[in-house]
């Protein structure tokens, strides 16, 4: 699984870091995503992919291996 | 197919049946029968009403949607609904680009981490209340005793609001709140909170006290009138919703025995029974009002741009295709894809602030108040279904 964030997109409602808190963070200054694991470890996979389903602002990518 | 010509369904906001935990039975007859929808609303205008997960998803997060209430063709569901969206726009009458740039003058106050750290501070509000509320007592208002107060004092500390003031901002909120209210009570009830938060904001550039209005007067590029719409907006916001919330949800669980002993039992499952009481109660009940500023199909009916939306989330969150056995509280589901915080890019700003004061109050009521029960028949219960905000007016419990 690769993970690609779109720092434009978030609107920083931190819904990624509740779901997948170990690929997922905010910015200190501003709350937008910062992506921690780009290509997360396997046992992370459903969690992330629960993070892109309830990101509000389509900001979560994934292309799935 | 619905068209824009055709005779409206009904009028909204349509009034509940006899649960009054579920949502009025015309929005899930619509949803079932005619997802996408026309209604008629209190000035003769007519709307459209979507009431499916899917759709409601698709408008939230579609740009052609607009939520600024100054363009023509915007659906209000009251008079006062329409005067409390004139005047100088905040965050969420805003569309991006300019939305996103005052937004994240905020996110920053509300992000997982900074609220985080608010959880002790939080648990001691609590935990004072329910001292002060059980203190040689045997009954109490839960809403004016602990529902009201928690959420309140928590945004007076963040915002830098003086909380001996809570009688006036509470009394501003609920007159702008109320379905009810005329376009000149609001507008009054308005300048009066928009006055106080001008002064107060000033107090602040005199004075840098570390708030949050502290922290936007330091900024230097905002009017003292920005910064006193985006705290009115944050007061507002910051209490009516949790209170209403912490007090509904008590209620809930004192009806579904099972849900509440499964709790009592497993404190470690608040935080999902949260979510599950955030898609069961839906406490935004008008609906989220957008224009269209193109033509687009949602789920095959054509609107036309002009055209004013309503989202019905309350409906939304009953959707049995994406929640099976939708009516039924189920404190132990995977509630997290609910709109009770909205979607798209006007989601909650504050709901990591919501979800900690609703873990910690209801968590703190489990275990502090093993015995608790409702003082009067549940059918004495006044609930708020003529506010923007639903909820009870009051909850009278012993324990």
């Amino acid at each position: 699984m690769l993970v690609r964030i779109d720092q434009e997109k978030c609107c920083g409602a931190g819904s990624c870091v509740l779901a997948a808190p170990d690929v997922f963070d905010q910015r200190d200054e501003d709350g937008i995503v910062v992506l921690l694991d780009a290509q997360p470890p396997a046992e992370l996979h459903a969690a992330v992919r629960d993070a892109a389903a309830v990101c509000p602002a389509s900001a979560i990518l994934l292309d799935q291996a | 197919m619905a068209t824009a010509e055709q005779t409206p369904r009904f009028t909204h906001p349509a009034a509940r049946d006899t649960c009054p935990f579920a949502p009025p039975t015309a929005y899930e007859q619509a949803r079932r029968e005619e997802p996408v929808s026309r209604v008629s609303l209190w000035d003769g205008s007519t709307s459209w009403l979507v009431t499916r997960h899917e759709d409601i998803k698709a408008v939230l997060s579609d740009a052609r949607f607009s939520s600024d209430s100054t363009r023509p063709g915007f659906p209000f569901v009251s008079e006062g609904a329409r005067q409390l969206n004139t005047g100088q726009p905040t965050i969420i009458r805003m569309d991006d680009p300019e939305h996103a740039r005052f937004r994240r003058m905020l996110t920053g106050e509300f992000m997982i981490k900074k609220v985080e750290a608010l959880r002790p501070e939080v648990q001691r509000i609590a935990d004072d209340l329910l001292d002060k509320m059980t203190d040689g007592r045997t009954g109490a208002d839960l809403v004016h005793d602990f529902a009201l107060p928690l959420p309140s004092l928590v945004i007076c500390l963040l915002l830098g609001v003086p909380y001996q003031d809570h009688d006036f901002f509470q009394e501003c909120s609920r007159v702008l709140l109320r379905r009810a209210s005329t376009a000149a009570e609001v507008a009054h009830a308005q300048g009066k909170l928009a006055d106080y938060l001008f002064q107060l904001t000033e107090t602040k550039r005199a004075q840098p006290d570390g708030s949050i209005l502290s922290r936007l007067a330091e900024r230097g590029d905002l009017s003292t009138e920005q910064i006193s719409g985006m705290g009115r907006l944050l007061l507002i916001a910051g209490h009516e919703t949790t209170a209403n919330m912490t007090a509904l949800s008590v209620l809930a669980l004192l009806r579904n025995p099972d849900q509440l002993a499964h709790l009592r039992e497993h404190p470690e499952s608040v935080p999902g029974a949260v979510e599950e009481l955030l898609r069961y109660l839906s406490i935004v009940h008008s609906g989220l009002t957008r224009v269209a500023t193109e033509d687009v199909d949602v789920a095959g009916v054509r609107i036309r741009a002009g055209e004013g939306v309503i989202c019905m989330v309350s409906a939304a969150n009953r959707d049995e295709r994406e929640f099976p056995e939708a009516d039924e509280l189920d404190v132990t589901r995977d509630a997290r894809r609910h709109l009770g915080f909205g979607f798209g890019v006007h989601q909650c700003l504050g709901q990591p602030l919501a979800r900690l004061e609703l873990q910690i109050a209801l968590g703190t009521i489990l275990r502090r108040l093993p015995e608790l029960r409702l003082a009067v028949p549940f059918e004495d219960i006044s609930f708020r279904g003529e506010m923007l905000v639903y909820g009870v007016h009051a909850l009278p419990v012993t324990w």
